[in-house]
C-alpha cells in the first residue's frame, strides 16, 4: 500500500496508538483486496450499521470506550441504522423481559457511546438515512465509509457515490482515520457491470421480487439491468427510487449485490450506456416464469405452515414519505371493499423518525390510525431476531425480513389482501 | 492432500474440520451463542444444514465465503473476544470483506486471540474435506487434510 506522509504517520503512531491501529486495521483490509492506496472520505455524514445495544456485543462497546477514550472519534457527524425496539409495536410480557434484560440490555449505554463518537442528533437512526427528510444523502462522486447494504446499494447505484459493501466497525473506523483503502465499487473498473439482466416480463415487476433474483444469481458481481425503464420510467422520480431503494435491498441481502445499474435511468447508465458492460459479461432473461419459480423457492420457516399471521411487518428498508401516503390509500380502498373497518393482522409500517414526523403533518396520518395499522421507526430485524419472536407467524412484503428472519414473504397485492381481508 | 491457499491472519495449528458447503451466515450462525453464553458455539442457522447444530469453536472452519448481514465483522471479532472462535477459517475463496474484517479486527485489536485464516484454498479443497478430518494449517499458508 502507497501511504500519503500524513496517513504513514498516523499508522507509525505519531497520532497514537489507538489511531495507529485504526489505521492499520484498514490498511490490512484493504490488501486483502488489492488496494494500492487509501483515499479520502469525502461525504458530508458517515452512516453506520449497528444500531443496536445487543448484550452479545460486549467486546464491540470496548473496542468503542477505546475510541473514546482516546479521542479517535468521528470526522463527520453520522446517522445509525434503526433502533431495535420501540414500545408502539405489539409484545407481550415475555418478549419484552427478553429483549429487556438479555438483548438489548446495553441500548442506552450504546447510544451514550453513539453519542459521543459523532451522532447526527437523538432520532437519526433509521436504515434509509438517504430521504430528503433525513439529511444523510450523498452526492454522486462522493466516496463513503458505509456499512449497511441497503444504504450502501442505493448510494451506489442511485446516488452515483463511492462505497464498498464493508463490515461494521470498519465504517466507524473509515470515517475516524477519514480515509478507505481503494478497491472494488471505489474504482471504475470495480463499477463496470459483469452481468446483463433482461427483463422481459408482461407486467411491472415486483420490486423485492426482482431483487431477490438478480441477487441471489449475481450474488456479489454488478448487474447492469436492461428493461426496467419500460415499467418504472427514465426519470428517478420519487416512485422510481423507493422501487429501486426496495428492488436494491433485495439485492443485497438475497445476494451481496452493492452496486447495479438500470439502464436509462441510473446516473452512471445514463451517462455510459451500454460502455459500463465489461467485456465476457454473461446475460439473466427474467420473465414472469422465473419470477414465479423464484418466489416459489422461498421456503416456509413457520411451524405451522398455514399458522393464521399474528403480525405484519412493511418497511424493510424503512418507507418513504410517498410509500407511507400510497400504501394509506391502497388499505382505506381495500377495507372499504371488504366491509371492514381495520385490519384483520396486526400490521406496522416503519420509516425513519424523520419521515415519520413529515407523514404526521399530513391528513393521510389520521387516516391511516383509523385503519389500524401502527407506525413505528423500529427495525423489524431486530424484533424478528430472537427465538420467541422466531416462533410467530409473521409476514412481511421485505425480502430482506424474509431471507434474514422466519418472517414469510408476500407480494404488495397478498400482502394488502392478507392485512385487510385475511387473504381473501 | 496439500492444499496451498493466502495468508490472511498468520498462525499454525491442528484441529478438526468442519465443513460448510454454503456460506457461513456469521450473524445468523453465532448471536445465539453469544447471546445465551454457549462456549461451544453451537451453530445457530436453520438455513445451514451443514452446520446447524453443531460446535464450531475450536473447529477447522472450512467453508467457501461468508454471506449475510454486514454486522458479520464484528460478529467474528466478538466470537474472538468471547473466546468461542473457531480454531481457524479456511476459505475456498477468496475472502469476502465481511470475514476479511472480522478476520483483520481480531488479528490487530485482541491480544491473546489467534485463529490462523487462509482464503483462495480452491473448490478443490471444499470437495475433498470432510467434517472430523485432521487439518494442519502451516506457517507458509498451506493446509495439510488428512
Amino acid at each position: 500500500m502507497n501511504l500519503t506522509k500524513e496517513q504513514q504517520a498516523i499508522l507509525d503512531g505519531e497520532k497514537g496508538e489507538v489511531l495507529a491501529k485504526v489505521m492499520q486495521t484498514l490498511v490490512r483490509y484493504g490488501e486483502l483486496f488489492g488496494a494500492t492506496e487509501m483515499v479520502p472520505v469525502t461525504s458530508k455524514h458517515n452512516h453506520l450499521v449497528t444500531s443496536f445495544g445487543l448484550k452479545a456485543l460486549g467486546p464491540v462497546y470496548s473496542l468503542m470506550d477505546q475510541l473514546i477514550e482516546t479521542g479517535a472519534v468521528s470526522k463527520q457527524t453520522f446517522s445509525v441504522d434503526p433502533r431495535p425496539l420501540d414500545k408502539n409495536v405489539p409484545s407481550n410480557f415475555l418478549l419484552d423481559f427478553i429483549f429487556n434484560n438479555f438483548m438489548y440490555s446495553k441500548q442506552d449505554f450504546y447510544e451514550g457511546q453513539l453519542d459521543k463518537l459523532g451522532l447526527m442528533d437523538k432520532d437519526a437512526f433509521t436504515c434509509t438515512c438517504y430521504m430528503d427528510q433525513v439529511g444523510n444523502k450523498p452526492q454522486k462522486g462522493e466516496v463513503l465509509s458505509w456499512a449497511e447494504s441497503s444504504a450502501v446499494v442505493y448510494a451506489n447505484s442511485v446516488l452515483g457515490a463511492r462505497c464498498n459493501r464493508n463490515s461494521g466497525i470498519i465504517d466507524l473506523m473509515g470515517s475516524v482515520v477519514g480515509f478507505v483503502p481503494k478497491f472494488g465499487l471505489l474504482t471504475d473498473e470495480g463499477r463496470r457491470a459483469t452481468w446483463i439482466i433482461d427483463i422481459q416480463t408482461t407486467k411491472k415487476p415486483e420490486a423485492q421480487l426482482l431483487g431477490s433474483a438478480i441477487g441471489m444469481r449475481v450474488m456479489e458481481e454488478v448487474p447492469f439491468i436492461r428493461g426496467l425503464d419500460k415499467w418504472i420510467g427514465t426519470e428517478l422520480t420519487d416512485a422510481a427510487c423507493t422501487y429501486l431503494k426496495d428492488m436494491g435491498a433485495a439485492t443485497a441481502s438475497n445476494g451481496a449485490v452493492g452496486l447495479y445499474h438500470v439502464e436509462n435511468l441510473t446516473p452512471e447508465a445514463v451517462e455510459q450506456g451500454a460502455s459500463l458492460i465489461a467485456e465476457g459479461a454473461q446475460t439473466y432473461v427474467i420473465d414472469d416464469a422465473e419470477l414465479q419459480r423464484v418466489y416459489d423457492s422461498y421456503p416456509v420457516m413457520w411451524k405451522n405452515k398455514d399458522a393464521t399471521p399474528k403480525l405484519c411487518f412493511m418497511g424493510c428498508p424503512h418507507m418513504s414519505l410517498q410509500q407511507l401516503c400510497d400504501w394509506t390509500d391502497k388499505v382505506e380502498r381495500s377495507l372499504k371493499e371488504s366491509g371492514n373497518k381495520k385490519v384483520c393482522v396486526p400490521t406496522v409500517f416503519t420509516a425513519s423518525p424523520a419521515v415519520l414526523k413529515e407523514f404526521e403533518k399530513t391528513p393521510y396520518a389520521d387516516r391511516l390510525k383509523a385503519t389500524g395499522v401502527i407506525t413505528s421507526y423500529i427495525c423489524p430485524l431486530m424484533y424478528m431476531n430472537n427465538p420467541l419472536a422466531g416462533k410467530m407467524p409473521v409476514i412481511t412484503s421485505s425480502n430482506k425480513l424474509r431471507t434474514y428472519t422466519t418472517a414469510r414473504y408476500y407480494t404488495d397485492d397478498e400482502i394488502l389482501a392478507e392485512i385487510t381481508k385475511g387473504g381473501k | 492432500m496439500k492444499f496451498q491457499g493466502r495468508i490472511v491472519s498468520p498462525g499454525t495449528i491442528t484441529a478438526e474440520a468442519l465443513v460448510s458447503h454454503g456460506g457461513l451466515n456469521t450473524l445468523a450462525s453465532f448471536q445465539k451463542a453469544l447471546q445465551f453464553g454457549d462456549k461451544k458455539a453451537t451453530c445457530g442457522d436453520q438455513n445451514n444444514p451443514d452446520l446447524y447444530g453443531k460446535q464450531m469453536a475450536g473447529k477447522a472452519l472450512c467453508l467457501p465465503q461468508t454471506i449475510g448481514s454486514t454486522t458479520g465483522g464484528l460478529v467474528l471479532y466478538c466470537a474472538c473476544s468471547m473466546g468461542r472462535q473457531p480454531a481457524c477459517m479456511l476459505f475456498s475463496q477468496p475472502i469476502d470483506s465481511l470475514a476479511a474484517a472480522g478476520a483483520v479486527l481480531a488479528d490487530v485489536w485482541l491480544d491473546n486471540v489467534k485463529m490462523p485464516v487462509i482464503d483462495s484454498l480452491g473448490d478443490e479443497f471444499l470437495s475433498y474435506v470432510k467434517d472430523g478430518m485432521k487439518i494442519t494449517v502451516n506457517s507458509d499458508g498451506s493446509v495439510d487434510v488428512e
